[in-house]
């Protein structure tokens, strides 16, 4: 539902009813404030935060060139996408590590249940990746069996896990810092303390006392995602007591808005520094403030989609990509997208990129797991070229002929037929849903904005900044469906 | 009262925020009713329904003719207590009944699971623990750590196994133990991922098909969430048709004004809230005590 419900589908309607009066006013203005207000306090923006981010958007917004512009709704929506950007943090932040420290230590705290011992395990991974050697310390005595769960997940990344008495949180941190990293040869020691509540004084000091105890390099403070109005009394309480250095947002990959990162940057300074999206220990990201925006406005991840399509740098699968939303979808399409995918990190975390396709995509049951593709791929190598080209020749001779070529039954073979259909379905509503426009004029922002990937990104950047802000095509859209692809069918 | 003490101590942050704007004057005027908007988001009502209410108290005090604070302060405790879905069955006290725990990730099931087990075996009631979280790395352990403090038996399998097949597992071993309480915990999961939540669907099937005694599904929420929480309980919902809702770590100084919405759009009842860290800490809910102790009562009561 809120998915569906963009900043700048909610402008839309507004400026919609405005329409024939010319010029906006500063009260057509007030009203717009309020659906960006409404907007931001569903994303769980701490009031206080939007408040004075409203305020300071409407006076950009006042400026004569936004009113009398031809598309005020484009407007508004950039100065808030550029001013909540700049909000959030204008560079990327980066783990202060001093060469001159061995080993360096990084402490993590927050509340029960953000996610604290996960995201050890997950920086032990990335740290691991970059040529360091990192010890996790499990200092959280508290909880029952939370060394359990870090020395599991420090086995899974293979990493070490010092455990000590599994009593005395500040005893086992110091020892790992001092005496373990160096018998065990490692140049990080990654901390996990116990949760703990911000007004929980006799837990807040042995956080203190930790840190005091082994000095860290950087202590990030681990929050989730979907924390609401509340974030704000958490981090100003450990900001004032333990002054960490930056914030690990979490439990990303779920459909929160992640307003909570907004109010954290404002209300202590602090950067957001990495993301963490999945239960997989290579879901963590570095934060990107312009991605951020836009997820908290509900405007989708437009960037994020070129650059996972950018990572696999192949010219080739561009030129396909673009084929494929241009003309429709072949079954060697489908099987080669199915080995991209993969390679992405898996059509949920690519399709969780675009407002509402995530849910889309469930709801028709198009999930595709690894496990799956196996099959697919023997079955779509039993076809004819002519069948992988036009699917929708296969009749019920030549299923069989594919169920016995690659030793499955036939009602597999329908129901890839089945999948396949779902996913040429679905590459158009996911055309309509990342594009906005006309058909024609979509089609030529579609071309260009591939073309774009590859070469110039701020071009990207601006073709798919406009095409967020233009969801009235969106909605045209959506009513012509049918029509348009009643078109399709014929052109092939 | 002690519930009630209690209950007001945990929220206390949220009662002083609210005392401010009440002792203010203590006449109404339109920055009130702005602050008593702001003060509705800030915990977490969602900004709809705050101003919904606000709206909707504003015209009851012009029609009533309410114009001291103290007394919209009764009316807004009253009309909030009014939102929640009221309590017709409690499956922790009429037994037997077999209670499977869902939710995000972190949320306090295992915990809420072993503090519910102690309270019932303290009263004498024959239960059974269920480990179905085989994914999280050491919950298992966790929950095992809970099941020997309180010396209840625990049905488990190794990490990786199905945990439909815990469930079953469980049931099993009731009908011949012959316990009361069965208390099954689930691995957290978002609920936007639609392979776990249909995993989860089989194990609730499983369990409700194999199961004697009546199950019940609780979901279990975090007051810190914000208005994803909404989400959560509509997937959850959707996808295992609940039958109420257990709000933890109150305790802190969130209000958990989200269990408002999640109770009052899906039509749950709010079974418990966990307001300490002690196991007495996870109280009955009271509609009335938690609004009251939401918008700050005069003292003395």
């Amino acid at each position: 539902m809120a998915v569906f419900n963009s900043l700048s589908d909610r402008l839309q309607d507004t400026f919609d009813k405005l329409r024939g009066k010319g010029r906006l006013t500063e009260d057509d203005i007030n009203v717009a404030m309020r659906e960006i207000r409404l907007a931001l306090l569903e994303a769980d923006v701490n009031f206080r935060v939007v408040r004075a981010f409203v305020s300071r958007c409407k006076e950009q917004c006042l400026e004569a060139e936004v009113l009398s512009s031809l598309n005020p709704t484009q407007n508004v929506v950039r100065i808030v996408l550029d001013e909540l950007t700049k909000l959030l943090g204008s560079e990327d932040a980066e783990l202060q590590l001093p060469s001159t420290r061995k080993p360096n230590v990084i402490m993590l705290v927050g509340l029960q249940g953000s996610g604290k011992t996960t995201a050890a395990a997950k920086l032990a991974y990335l740290l691991k990746g970059k040529g360091r050697r990192p010890l996790l310390a499990a200092c959280d005595v508290h909880r029952p069996a939370a060394a359990d769960q870090l020395a599991t997940l420090g086995g899974e990344v293979g990493v070490p896990v010092w455990r000590g008495d599994g009593k005395n949180a500040v005893s086992i941190a110091s020892e790992a810092v001092g005496r373990i990293a160096n018998e065990r040869k490692c140049d990080v020691v990654i901390v996990d303390t116990a949760g703990r509540l911000q007004i929980d004084e006799e837990m807040m000091q042995e956080a203190v006392d930790i840190r005091d105890a082994i000095r860290p390099d950087q202590i990030m403070m681990v929050v989730d995602a979907m924390t609401g109005q509340d974030i704000v009394n958490v981090v100003n309480e450990f900001n004032a007591r333990m002054d960490f250095d930056g914030v690990i947002m979490s439990k990303l990959d779920g459909d929160a808005r992640g307003g909570g990162a907004l109010s954290v940057r404002e209300v202590t300074g602090k950067p957001i520094m990495f993301v963490s999206q999945g239960e997989k220990p290579d879901s963590l990201e570095v934060f990107h403030p312009d991605r951020m925006a836009r997820r908290i406005l509900g405007m989708g991840d437009v960037i994020g989609i070129i650059e996972e399509a950018e990572k696999l740098q192949n010219e080739q699968s561009i030129a396909d990509a673009e084929r494929m939303l241009m003309e429709g979808f072949t079954m060697d399409d489908m099987l080669s997208q199915l080995q991209q995918v993969r390679k992405m990190g898996g059509m949920r975390k690519l399709a969780g990129m675009i407002p509402g396709v995530d849910r889309a995509l469930s709801q028709r049951g198009t999930d595709v797991s690894d496990e799956q593709i196996v099959p697919i791929e023997a079955m779509i190598r039993s076809m004819t070229k002519q069948e992988r080209a036009k699917p929708r020749i296969i009749n019920g001779q030549r299923r069989k002929r594919i169920a016995e070529g690659s030793g499955h039954t036939v009602q597999e073979v329908n129901t890839l037929i089945k999948q396949w259909e779902q996913m040429d379905k679905m590459m158009s509503s996911l055309r309509s849903m990342a594009m906005g426009g006309n058909t024609r004029q979509m089609g030529r922002q579609m071309g260009n904005m591939m073309r774009n990937m590859g070469m110039d990104p701020m071009e990207a950047e601006k073709l798919a900044r406009m095409s967020a802000a233009a969801p009235a095509g969106n909605r045209q859209q959506r009513k012509g469906r049918p029509r348009k692809k009643g078109k399709q069918k014929r052109r092939r | 009262m002690a519930l009630f003490d209690r209950l007001k101590e945990g929220l206390s942050k949220s009662r002083e925020t609210m005392n401010e704007i009440f002792y203010l004057g203590g006449q109404v005027d339109d920055e009130f009713w702005e602050d008593l908007e702001d003060t509705l988001v800030m915990g977490d009502m969602g900004a709809e329904v705050a101003f919904q209410v606000t709206d909707d108290l504003r015209e009851q005090a012009a029609r009533e003719n309410l114009t001291r604070a103290d007394q919209i302060r009764e009316a807004l405790a009253t009309r909030i207590a009014s939102e929640f879905t009221p309590k017709t069955w409690d499956p922790f006290v009429y037994l037997p009944s077999c209670v499977l725990f869902v939710g995000i990730n972190g949320a306090g099931k295992t915990t809420t699971v072993g503090k519910l087990a102690n309270v019932a075996h303290n009263q004498g009631v024959k239960c059974l623990i269920g480990g179905a979280d085989t994914f999280r790395a050491a919950a298992i352990e966790q929950l095992e750590v809970w099941a020997q403090r309180a010396g209840i038996e625990m049905i488990t399998r190794a990490r990786g196994a199905d945990p439909a097949s815990v469930c079953f597992e469980v049931l099993e071993r009731a009908e011949k133990s012959g316990a009361q309480l069965l208390l099954i915990d689930t691995a957290g999961r978002l609920h936007t991922s639609s392979d776990l939540m249909s995993e989860l669907g089989k194990v609730v099937r499983v369990t409700r098909k194999r199961s004697g005694m009546p199950v019940y599904v609780v979901l279990v929420v975090d007051a810190t969430t914000g208005q994803n929480g909404l989400n959560q309980a509509k997937e959850f919902n959707d996808a295992l048709d609940l039958d109420g809702v257990i709000i933890t770590k109150l305790d802190g100084t969130a209000k958990g004004g989200i269990a408002v919405a999640i109770s009052h759009e899906l039509k749950l009842p709010i079974l418990r809230i966990g307001v300490g860290e002690g196991i007495e800490d996870l109280q009955k809910f009271d509609a009335k005590d938690f609004a009251r102790a939401l918008v700050g009562e005069a003292e003395g009561k």
